[in-house]
């Protein structure tokens, strides 16, 4: 099946291809997927101290054009927004915005679990136990 | 020299019907359309000749005679009618046959319904480069063995399997062997006699003819092969394949043959050096890159090549002015990577990593050229993009990660 031009846009030129430091206090890493699936997204999050906003976000993807184009977009999604809104962040989003075939929803679903993998890691660094209150009362803010 | 996009690579899969073939054929659209069974007339006369002529052309290119040939649809049809036409026929000699894990799913998928129709199959293993030995097939017959079927060169990555030690191991056991020659006729030089193959299937579209037509050498002397038919009709075919013959598709196979046969050695040549051309201008120019099935002993035209740390399909989608295939599950719709890379014990990731290249009677060097430079460019983006390509450079040991996996 040809790509969707949404997906040739974000292959050709992605957005936001990189690495923040994993050492960086205000990053957070989620490495998701398997290369045996063919799979794999790194996609990090940087988070502003004050505003708790994310300010920046990179990722890396080993995939194919639909797994590259999910995770650019979810790149480009994430800059400015919460965690509480990053969090709320759902694949099928990223299917309907790339117009993704059935077949390739999984790149999406793993784009969106790279998300919340970023946020999780963020949140451990800040020493907040994930799934306790005051990780809700963190991320809200 | 400029190149023509996009270019065309996928040789394996099909090929461009050579013109030669396409003007040979058409007269019998048009003006000798007869039915080739007509028995009474010169419309009927007319395709009847061709079609001999067709049979002759074809057995002359596998060094059989043309009262062995059965015009099929394809090869798909002629390896169903070879796998179930002999064990229907053979049943009361025995229940058992012998393929290989590598072979076209038309092959396994025929093997899987004779077992479930109460044969025993065994599937060979094969080696690092997808290969059975002649001992291999040796040891698993049993004194029900009836059928040996091993494909001559593989589809994915042009492996030439020991086809003439094969045959001469089922000669001595008074097993039949059937061959899907379908890569390896117009190529590199197959001879029944020879070789001692008694059924072999050929599919035109994979040799510069057209699609929709195929052939089975079904062998008459020394043994005399019999088959039951697996398609019911008007006896065409000696009784073994009904249905009218697709008279032009036949002429063109026919002349596809005949122009294959005659210009094998030196297109053999040609391709070969445009094949060696690409893989080392890419082997040379990238790291981390695993040449897929055996170095020596494959097809002229066929590379097969594993890109460490970047995917098949998203390659592909880089190099899209170039047509080729990948063992990626992602291109496959059923998101198992390719059944004959995991065979070769090629391990999933470099399964996904895979791409297939088949140089073939039209490729130019230019157009080799071409590829080399945009795979290189894609393979070094793609991989400044790779989480897995970061972390091997930062020394991590891929191995050593606990992946999430979905």
């Amino acid at each position: 099946m040809p790509y969707s031009d949404k997906i040739l846009e974000h292959y050709n030129n992605p957005r936001n291809v990189g690495s923040f430091s994993q050492s960086d206090a205000s990053v957070g890493t989620g490495l998701v997927g398997a290369p045996e699936c063919g799979d794999v997204m790194k996609l990090q999050i940087k988070v502003d101290p004050v505003t708790g906003l994310i300010e920046d976000a990179r990722f890396k993807t080993f995939g194919c054009g639909s797994a590259i184009a999910s995770s650019s977009l979810a790149t480009e999604w994430l800059k400015g927004k919460t965690l509480d809104q990053a969090l709320a962040i759902k694949n099928t989003s990223i299917v309907e915005e790339l117009a993704l075939p059935p077949v390739k929803v999984h790149c999406s679903v793993l784009a969106e679990d790279a998300i919340k993998a970023a946020i999780k890691n963020y949140h451990e660094k800040q020493g907040v136990p994930a799934g306790t209150e005051a990780e809700v009362a963190v991320a809200s803010h | 020299m400029s190149v023509k996009l996009p270019i065309y690579l996928d040789n394996n899969s099909t090929t461009r019907t050579d013109p030669r073939v396409v003007e040979v054929m058409l007269p019998y659209f048009t003006e000798k359309f007869g039915n080739s069974a007509s028995r009474n007339h010169p419309f009927g006369w007319a395709a009847e000749e061709a079609v001999e002529v067709a049979r002759d052309q074809l057995a002359s290119a596998i060094g059989a005679s043309g009262k062995e040939i059965i015009f099929t649809s394809g090869a798909t049809e002629s390896n169903n009618l070879a796998l179930k036409g002999v064990a229907a026929m053979y049943k009361k000699k025995g229940n058992h046959l012998i393929t290989t894990a590598t072979e076209h799913k038309c092959v396994l998928d025929t093997s899987k319904r004779l077992e479930r129709d109460g044969f025993n199959v065994t599937y060979l293993p094969v080696d690092k480069f997808g290969r059975v030995s002649a001992d291999q097939v040796r040891e698993a017959m049993t004194d029900k063995t009836i059928l040996v079927s091993v494909m001559f060169a593989n589809n994915e990555i042009g492996t030439i399997q020991p086809v003439a030690d094969i045959g001469k191991l089922c000669k001595e056991k008074g097993v039949l062997f059937h061959t899907d020659a379908v890569q390896a006729v117009g190529k590199i030089p197959v001879d029944v006699e020879a070789m001692g193959i008694d059924l072999l299937s050929l599919s035109a579209h994979k040799l510069y003819g057209p699609k929709g037509v195929g052939a089975l050498y079904v062998r008459k002397k020394d043994p005399r092969v019999r088959l039951e038919p697996i398609i019911d009709g008007g006896g065409h075919e000696r009784g073994m394949r009904s249905g009218t013959l697709a008279v032009p598709l036949i002429v063109g196979l026919g002349a596809a043959c005949e122009i294959a046969h005659a210009e094998m050695a030196e297109e053999g040549k040609r391709t070969f050096a445009l094949r060696e051309r690409l893989r080392k201008g890419i082997m040379d120019a990238l790291p981390e890159t695993y040449l897929n099935g055996h170095p020596d002993d494959r097809l002229p035209g066929n590379v097969n090549i594993s890109f460490a740390y970047v995917e098949g399909e998203g390659l592909m989608m880089g190099i899209k002015d170039v047509a080729v295939s990948s063992g990626s599950a992602c291109t496959s719709a059923s998101l198992e990577p390719s059944y004959i890379m995991r065979a070769l014990g090629v391990g999933d990731e470099l399964a996904h990593s895979s791409i297939r290249f088949g140089v073939g009677r039209f490729n130019t060097e230019a157009e080799i050229d071409f590829t080399i430079d945009l795979l290189v460019r894609e393979v070094r983006r793609l991989r400044e993009m790779s989480p897995l390509y970061e972390m091997v450079l930062d020394g991590v040991d891929l191995k050593s990660i606990a992946w999430s996996g979905h």
